[in-house]
């Protein structure tokens, strides 16, 4: 990074990444990313396709542990604490920085039971009413309650494809994370859908750490505070989300904001 | 004529058709070419040669094989009306046991009579048998020929041989798969058959729900009345089959796949799955050792020690646990294909909320994956009941209806084989009780084949 980049990066950042790199077997995937992630922002990673921002997005709740061949170096913080240090939990990591995927996966359960699957899990309601509580507070905070409050012990996979993108959301907001990791959570969504999920992440800016993974400029540009341009493992540039598309700094990333490839 | 010299010959027409069927089309087809008409030419020769060779030998061979079986009787009939024949004892059984050996030493496969009174016969049979086996070959060729011009007549340039010859590909097929089936009917209904001519002798109910099974009682004379009560068997079958086999199968099935599918590495994978199939191809008969000769009477002594009364050599227990060690690799290869299915990204879903993987398998990936579990517990079920061997070697004949596992039981299938082994007389309530065994076996097994299929395809369908 910079001296000017620094200067860029948010103050009391939430995570940290210092030179971190992504092997995958031999290949290198991700080549030396320093990054802050701030607490109230919406950071936004674009980047062509294969540019390696799934893959760092992936490092951060070390999703990329429960592939084989993948192996991280260098060094990320939560709150200043090195989440791929030994005596770090990665349960425990995983509950503080929870992760929304491109394609709605909800379980095969009911709508009430994926909500209720982390909290019990992390044994967060003692009684019932308690986990009545915490289903009621995810699903309205995922926009989802008004919609889906009469119909709770309906299987989740009965809705439609935006409503188990919210309900994933919901499902990730119960445990009350920190951070909220999300892989291109519009992809598989219509334009309707995908404004609604768009206008949820406005609502729950401030509240949690959000980091969005997205091939869609328009979005990285309505959504985020802060973005950040990869491109072939490296990060081109990050700062803040007007100054990255009115005014960038590197040819690379103009050259990609103009679309002239990506 | 003999046999192979009759295939050698018209194997040699077929060549001889195929060949000058497709020089003629050539021929024709050269001369039509230069017409200069894009439709004037149609197959391509070879096609030519096919249809006219398939005419010259498909209705011939169907011809033989219609003689090769009315041919024996007319032969027969021949004998019966030389003068030499009406020696013959009247009594059917003598009379045909003559006529056999008598047909045996005219064919060659017997060298010299026991029973005079076949010599005597042989000459006959000689004559006759030459006779009709010219007759045949000649009506054989003779249908060759006429085929083979017919075909050979229809070879125009213009003439869709290579669709004809496409339709008799597909009825070829058509008939070779339907010949399965007609079999698979034909065991049905014999199975029917002899299991209705049991319940003309015993009253259903009483087979079905009575409680005591003493065939060889009904065989010395006492009545048929209360010696078929099968439920003996049917419990026997369960308790083996589907309650302790099942008991050892269905845990250690479930964790082996649960282990290959998500802690093993690629390498252990590679080495241990293929170790698990080899146990579902080791002869059952080699179980049935093992069960006998080493589970049996370990368990005895075992039970013996412990202060168990009534613990048999042969025992329920050691029959089941062999069998559940057999069914394993169904049990684990079903519920290993069915965790494999469920999507990576549920597992993935459960794994970001913090779950630890053991927390993910049995709260997500096993009842996501339960209606294939499911349906590979009913197949393992519907096999072990079908099992034989293990049982016959291991669980004894004594039809107890007993809850203690180490007392001796019995099946239905061990008293199939007891009850059709030996020299049996086929028309007795005894031995037609085995068809009717045989039937309620082969309902309960296809029932269970049937609703595991639907489970398996319905869970199927949920994630494509």
């Amino acid at each position: 990074m910079t001296e000017e980049q620094q200067s860029l990066a948010p103050a009391n950042p939430k995570m940290t990444a210092r030179d971190v790199k992504v092997f995958y077997g031999p290949k290198e995937a991700i080549k030396g990313v320093s990054i802050d992630v701030a607490m109230d922002n919406v950071t936004a990673f674009i980047g062509p396709s294969g540019c390696g921002k799934s893959t760092f997005l992936r490092t951060l709740n070390r999703m990329n542990d429960t592939v084989a061949s993948a192996r991280v170096e260098g060094t990320i913080t939560l709150d200043g604490e090195d989440i791929y240090a030994p005596s770090m939990d990665v349960v425990q990591l995983r509950a503080r920085v929870g992760m929304v995927f491109q394609k709605p996966n909800p379980f095969p359960k009911s709508i009430y039971e994926n909500i209720a699957y982390g909290p019990r899990i992390h044994g967060l309601a003692a009684s019932k009413a308690d986990m009545d509580v915490i289903v009621e507070k995810s699903l309205r905070r995922a926009g989802l309650w008004e919609e889906v409050k009469d119909r709770l012990q309906d299987s989740g996979t009965a809705l439609s494809g935006g409503q188990q993108q919210r309900l994933c959301i919901g499902r990730a907001i119960a445990v009350e994370p920190e951070v909220i990791l999300m892989d291109e959570p519009c992809s598989a969504l219509d334009p309707i859908a995908t404004a609604k999920i768009e206008e949820l992440i406005h609502e729950l800016r401030g509240r949690y750490a959000i980091v969005i993974v997205t091939h869609n400029m328009q979005q990285a540009a309505r959504v985020s505070q802060r973005t950040a341009f990869f491109h072939l493992g490296d990060l081109v540039e990050y700062g803040v989300t007007s100054d990255i598309f009115t005014n960038p700094r590197q040819e690379r990333t103009k050259d990609y904001i103009t679309g002239r490839y990506g | 004529m003999t046999g192979p010299a009759i295939f050698l010959l018209l194997a040699g027409l077929g060549a001889i058709a195929w060949v000058s069927a497709r020089a003629r089309a050539m021929r024709l087809q050269t001369v039509a070419r230069a017409t200069g008409r894009r439709d004037a030419v149609h197959s391509l020769p070879a096609y030519h040669g096919w249809y006219v060779a398939l005419w010259t030998l498909i209705p011939a061979g169907i011809f033989l094989a219609v003689w090769a079986n009315i041919s024996p009787g007319l032969v027969t009939q021949a004998v019966l009306a030389d003068p030499a024949a009406q020696a013959l004892p009247a009594d059917g059984f003598v009379r045909s046991a003559i006529l056999g050996e008598a047909r045996s030493i005219a064919a060659g496969l017997q060298s010299g009579a026991f029973n005079p009174a076949s010599q005597a016969l042989v000459e006959p049979y000689r004559a006759a048998m030459t006779e009709y086996g010219v007759i045949g070959a000649v009506l054989a060729l003779v249908l060759a020929f006429a085929g083979g011009a017919y075909a050979f007549t229809r070879v125009r340039p213009d003439f869709r041989a290579r669709t004809r010859v496409e339709r008799l590909v597909m009825a070829t097929l058509l008939v070779a798969s339907l010949l399965a089936i007609v079999t698979t009917v034909g065991i049905v209904a014999s199975l029917l058959w002899e299991s209705f001519r049991f319940f003309s002798m015993v009253n259903p109910i009483d087979f079905l729900f009575g409680l005591k099974w003493s065939p060889q009682s009904a065989a010395m004379g006492y009545g048929n009345d209360d010696a078929f009560g099968a439920v003996p068997l049917f419990w026997g079958t369960i308790f083996i089959g589907a309650i302790i086999a099942m008991i050892v199968a269905i845990p250690l099935g479930l964790m082996s796949a649960v282990y290959l599918t998500q802690y093993a590495s690629p390498a252990v994978r590679r080495w241990m799955k293929p170790i698990l199939e080899v146990l579902a191809g080791v002869p059952t008969v080699v179980y049935g050792y093992f069960a006998a000769l080493t589970v049996a009477p370990a368990l005895r002594d075992l039970a013996v020690a412990v202060g168990i009364h009534g613990a048999s050599s042969e025992s329920a227990l050691a029959a089941g646990l062999v069998m559940g060690v057999m069914i394993i690799p169904f049990v684990s290869s079903m519920a290993d294909d069915s965790i494999a299915a469920v999507p990576q990204s549920m597992r993935d879903g459960s794994l970001a909320m913090g779950a630890t993987t053991s927390e993910t398998i049995t709260r997500v990936l096993i009842p996501a994956a339960l209606p294939g579990v499911v349906g590979g517990v009913l197949l393992a079920v519907s096999r072990a009941i079908g099992e034989t061997m293990i049982v016959v070697m291991a669980a004894g004949l004594a039809a107890n209806l007993t809850l203690n596992p180490f007392a001796s039981v019995t099946t239905v299938t061990t008293q199939i084989v007891q009850l059709l082994t030996g020299d049996q007389e086929f028309d007795s309530a005894k031995t037609l009780a085995a068809f009717a065994l045989g039937l309620v076996l082969f309902i309960v097994t296809l029932l269970l084949n049937i609703v595991a299929l639907r489970v398996v395809k319905k869970y199927r369908e949920a994630y494509e």
